[in-house]
């Protein structure tokens, strides 16, 4: 069982309070959004691409809590310089080594939902599905 | 403060799971009934005892254990019939809960009455299980959905409701107490309109039966959807209480073992009520469970029972009412239950329940099944603290000073 001062980590509150990734781009190349069913926290991600398909620009939107918050402006953070592809290949150890730290079965959801978002959106996908965000 | 009636100390030590530590040294505070309520020992042990002493499965055996745990079984219905105020026995339908029972109102009377154009009036404040079965068979048969609104007091406006009774409504369903407003909804004035208009009524009472004397006559509903688990009983099982001349012209529901007369190749009859809607091995020891929970809020007393929540309430809106930038939704402690779903000012609900977690106090957080409710707040969730018969002031001064900490970990 982790505990409250690990989960709040000062990083996760920090990125809450003050995140480097929030907006929305417009234009944009990719953009696609999706909610946690279980508790309604929304998250849009718009991605700029450079002619050699490299990511160049990256912002989210939405709301949720703190750590699906910060788990979306940490992941932001990695993607710029990124091909398609690299997105893709992302998986859920990757975001909770950015978070830095471990989650039961509920706030995981919470801190996936970005990198489902994320990755939906780099495969060009209709439609979300949990099975992105599944090692 | 301490119940007048209630003898709380007593009360907690009949709940074994009240007794435990959530982590080393943190004693758990159980603000979550809303969701489901804890167990007593004497739910816990009927079950158990059923299993170890008469486990058989119920209705046309012959050897004795079949008859004890058929006996045991309608037994139950019996004094759950005397709870409720229901005139008989067979007007208790035993369902998996009050989702399946509405769900079995929509299926069985809604497809045998309604038709294109006819109108259902819900409300605002509905949960899930009292808006999507009415939303399926909307779609399916082209009914028309109106919804009475529910006022920023967290009140429904009885004004609207009266002018959408003018339009010749075929049924009201309604939840008898907000899951997420904990309002307290003026069920028997709003059945006598509905019934003056024409409509028949459905009340949701997964709220209200385990926290309120509800009497089915002095209410006059058509309709009543409970569940066990939130009134102290075993999940899995739920009642349907619906008045004998409706059910009896009612087609079945499901279909299968134990609800038919007769059975042809080619076509049954129907057995009669109350099992006509009970098709297959029902929940037998949940049927017993629910039984030993019924007997022990009658036991402590439904107005007793009442009265100590309202206490505690008020007691509840107060203290919260002290931390800075928290919102309580719902009217005053007078017009609602013992709920108190709050905002607090830039933390998320989320954030808030981990971290009441982390001092053993248990609250939900989320959209508590009612989104249209929230979206009508404008609020994507709000973090809920509901309190029964075993919780005490000592533990609301607990809710408060995690929410003080909070407040430090987001200040």
């Amino acid at each position: 069982m982790i505990s409250m001062d690990d989960m709040y980590r000062e990083i996760i509150v920090e990125r809450y309070k003050n995140p480097q990734f929030r907006g929305e781009l417009d234009p944009h190349d990719i953009s696609f959004e999706d909610e946690n069913p279980l508790c309604g926290d929304h998250i849009r991600i718009d991605l700029r691409l450079g002619e050699d398909g490299h990511v160049t620009e990256a912002a989210f939107s939405g709301h949720g809590c703190a750590i699906s918050q910060a788990s979306a402006d940490l992941l932001l953070e990695t993607v710029i310089g990124k091909t398609l592809e690299e997105l893709q290949a992302l998986g859920k150890q990757d975001v909770l080594d950015l978070l830095g730290i471990d989650l039961g079965p509920v706030r995981l959801k919470c801190a996936l939902l970005p990198l489902k978002v994320l990755k939906a959106g780099a495969y060009g996908l209709g439609e979300a599905s949990d099975s992105l965000v599944e090692d | 403060m301490s119940g007048v009636l209630l003898d709380v100390e007593r009360i907690r030590a009949d709940f074994p799971i009240l007794g435990r530590q959530v982590r080393p040294g943190v004693g758990l505070v159980y603000l979550d009934s809303t969701a489901t309520a804890q167990k007593p020992q004497v739910v816990l042990d009927a079950m158990s005892d059923f299993y170890r002493h008469s486990n058989a499965n119920i209705h046309r055996g012959v050897h004795t254990l079949a008859e004890e745990a058929t006996a045991a079984y309608e037994q139950v219905r019996l004094e759950i019939a005397q709870f409720i105020g229901a005139g008989s026995p067979r007007e208790i339908i035993f369902v998996r809960n009050a989702t399946e029972a509405i769900n079995l109102v929509v299926q069985s009377w809604g497809r045998a009455n309604l038709q294109p154009g006819d109108l259902v009036i819900l409300t605002e404040m509905e949960h899930h299980s009292n808006l999507v079965p009415w939303q399926m068979l909307a779609a399916e048969r082209n009914l028309r959905l109106e919804f009475i609104p529910v006022t920023d007091e967290g009140l429904l406006d009885l004004d609207v409701y009266r002018s959408l009774l003018t339009q010749s409504p075929r049924l009201v369903a309604f939840t008898h107490m907000s899951n997420v407003l904990g309002t307290i909804n003026p069920a028997q004035a709003m059945i006598e309109m509905a019934h003056a208009a024409g409509a028949l009524t459905l009340v949701d009472g997964a709220q209200s039966v385990p926290h309120l004397p509800v009497d089915v006559r002095t209410l006059g509903a058509d309709f009543l959807a409970f569940s066990a688990h939130k009134m102290c009983g075993p999940t899995g099982i739920g009642v349907l209480y619906g008045r004998q001349a409706l059910l009896e012209a009612m087609p079945p529901f499901l279909g299968g073992g134990d609800m038919i007369r007769r059975v042809y190749l080619r076509s049954f009859a129907a057995a009669d009520l109350p099992h006509k809607f009970e098709a297959g091995t029902p929940a037998i020891a949940e049927v017993i469970g629910f039984g030993a929970a019924v007997r022990y809020l009658k036991a402590l007393g439904m107005d007793a029972l009442q009265q100590h929540e309202q206490e505690l309430i008020a007691y509840a809106l107060d203290a919260l009412g002290s931390v800075p930038g928290l919102r309580v939704l719902g009217p005053a402690a007078a017009f609602k239950g013992a709920v108190a779903s709050f905002t607090l000012d830039g933390v998320h609900p989320h954030d808030v329940a981990q971290i009441l977690d982390g001092d053993g106090i248990a609250v939900r957080a989320g959209h508590h099944c009612a989104m249209p409710l929230h979206d009508r707040f404008n609020l994507p969730a709000t973090t809920r603290a509901s309190f029964y018969l075993y919780n005490t002031p000592a533990e609301v001064d607990r809710l408060v000073r995690g929410l003080d900490k909070v407040r430090k970990v987001f200040g």
